[in-house]
């Protein structure tokens, strides 16, 4: 109970932050004009013929991978920059509830911002009668993808005071994990790494889980997947930020 | 209440801290002296949970600083060095962000936060974000929050840094009446403000403890310390000083300026068997009134703490350099 509320109130003080500065208003701004742009423009809404949003949720990947380490970089990279960190951690709470809180504001964010495309939602179906099902699985999937590449951000903030560093070093990673199992990536592994190494290495990818689920099809594993990247990379945070306190 | 062993930090190679112990009770206000780098704010930030030791145990309260690191962080109001804040949150807002990470709620919270607000003199800027405050302000809200909670412990880590004459006088104020009924540390450079607030003081120099004890016996430890300063009249300063010698309390004695009219003696004190400079004025007095000297000052020196702080920090030191 008491973990919950620790939680709550460090999420509440993170998700104001964002509001504080016109940081999150920038960025509302440019993730709906930058999904209106790949929705139309790139992904040829109109010229498909279908009442679906499939060309909306096609690009979610690719724009995520530089809007989402933006939003995260600073969760603790700025709190070691600023000594705050010192503040936070000798609070009467555990580092964990700590963690999960920043975590937990930083996707209300980006759901936040998910949600504000709701217009797209309206525009379908006045075109046509899509399919609420696979609407509402899409949006699942892209929140938890969202949710996967922040969780890869905050283990990379945690690692570095410099919010630059910790940005790029997210992207690289979240990047892997989008490649890791395209053709011409395990096309390198296949000569020489064993078949296990390359079908390990294809199976960290993300592509294969969020296709799934933007086809309207909710697998358990599916979920098990976005789930235990999470919380593998939160668990890390933690590590890192206590490996850098014992010296 | 606060209670640390044998602590030990090692940062890589480098030794930070190296068996420091003490240990301080309610109603004590412990001074932390030592030169810059001595190891007081990596103490500090091992005594609030922050670092964990990498050898050694801290206690406060009863409740291991490591294996019950809530309970005893609970107890801890903590004020870390530079008074970091979160810069865009309003000085209410972040106070009442700490209220609510210690648990308080509703009217509690409003309560709690509100009072600090008038102890600290924060009601000015209470609607003002911690980024548009001055350096005074800033460390005075960082300060409020240490002590939000009314928590039994308080660790300062230089509470008056950064503050004009007026606040410092404020800030030791209240120190010194919460040390009344709290267990608190502070951390200072300030000699003088050990004189005003501390009841006890502990020195430490390259991560070691070399001193423990009141500011009166850091004093004592002072070359000047009870050393009689008179100001004879119309006699030849070279005669008092021969006079003065012989008493028995004195151990030296010499001319500090002279000119036509009179002459400043100082009068140095032997040292009993407890290394107390011997109280000396008295007798002193009663020689020269026997002698028919006539003096128009006598005053007994205090001991100076900056004197000693070089001694035993320089010293210690050196010995070091010669152990290498």
């Amino acid at each position: 109970m008491s973990a919950l509320s620790n939680i709550w109130v460090i999420a509440k003080r993170e998700l104001g932050s964002y509001f504080a500065s016109p940081v999150a208003y920038v960025f509302m701004v440019i993730f709906l004009l930058l999904t209106g742009f790949f929705t139309f423009m790139m992904g040829n809404f109109f010229a498909r013929g279908e009442a679906s949003m499939a060309s909306f949720f096609l690009w979610h990947p690719w724009l995520y991978l530089f809007l989402v380490p933006a939003v995260g970089m600073r969760l603790w990279s700025e709190e070691r920059r600023s000594g705050s960190l010192e503040l936070l951690l000798t609070m009467p709470i555990s580092g964990w509830q700590a963690i999960v809180g920043k975590f937990l504001a930083a996707w209300a964010f980006l759901a936040l911002a998910m949600a504000l495309t709701f217009p797209m939602i309206i525009t379908v179906a006045f075109l046509g009668d899509p399919d609420g099902g696979v609407i509402a699985a899409g949006y699942v999937g892209s929140f938890l993808l969202a949710g996967t590449y922040l969780a890869v951000t905050s283990m990379t903030s945690s690692m570095t005071r410099n919010q630059v560093v910790s940005f790029i070093t997210s992207v690289v990673v979240c990047l892997f994990l989008v490649l890791c199992g395209w053709p011409p990536v395990t096309a390198m592994l296949v000569n020489w790494a064993p078949a296990w190494l390359v079908d390990g290495v294809a199976n960290f990818s993300v592509m294969p889980h969020y296709d799934g689920l933007q086809r309207g099809v909710v697998d358990l594993r599916d979920m098990a997947y976005f789930a235990s990247v999470m919380v593998f990379s939160l668990f890390t945070t933690g590590v890192i930020l206590r490996c850098h306190r014992v010296g | 209440m606060i209670k640390a062993q044998n602590l030990v930090k090692w940062f890589g190679p480098k030794l930070a801290v190296d068996g420091v112990s003490f240990e301080v009770k309610r109603g004590e206000v412990l001074g932390f002296l030592g030169p810059n780098g001595a190891g007081k704010s990596t103490t500090m930030r091992m005594i609030t949970g922050f670092l964990p030791p990498s050898g050694g145990t801290v206690t406060i309260d009863g409740h291991d600083i490591m294996d019950d690191g809530i309970a005893a962080r609970a107890a801890v109001g903590y004020l870390p060095e530079n008074a970091p804040a979160y810069p865009e949150m309003t000085v209410q807002g972040f106070l009442k962000f700490v209220a609510e990470l210690h648990g308080l709620r509703g009217k509690a919270r409003q309560e709690a936060v509100d009072k600090v607000i008038d102890t600290c003199f924060l009601e000015p800027v209470r609607h003002q974000t911690i980024e548009t405050l001055s350096k005074g302000y800033r460390h005075r809200t960082c300060f409020a929050q240490s002590i939000l909670a009314d928590p039994p412990v308080l660790v300062l880590d230089e509470p008056t840094d950064g503050l004009d004459p007026n606040q410092k006088h404020e800030v030791r104020n209240l120190i010194k009446r919460m040390g009344e009924s709290k267990a608190i540390i502070i951390s200072t450079h300030i000699l003088e403000e050990v004189d005003a607030v501390c009841s006890r003081v502990i020195i430490i120099d390259r991560g070691k403890l070399v001193f423990n004890g009141r500011p009166s016996e850091l004093k004592n430890r002072s070359r000047q310390a009870g050393s009689v300063v008179v100001r004879v009249r119309d006699r030849e300063a070279q005669e008092v000083t021969a006079l003065v010698a012989k008493l028995d309390e004195v151990d030296t004695c010499f001319v500090m300026e002279q000119d036509a009219a009179s002459a400043l003696l100082q009068v140095v004190p032997k040292r009993d068997a407890e290394d107390k400079p011997r109280p000396l004025a008295a007798s002193l007095a009663a020689t020269l009134q026997k002698e028919g000297v006539a003096f128009d000052e006598l005053h007994t020196q205090p001991g100076r703490l900056d004197d000693v702080f070089r001694t035993i920090t320089v010293s210690e030191t050196s010995k070091e350099g010669q152990a290498l």
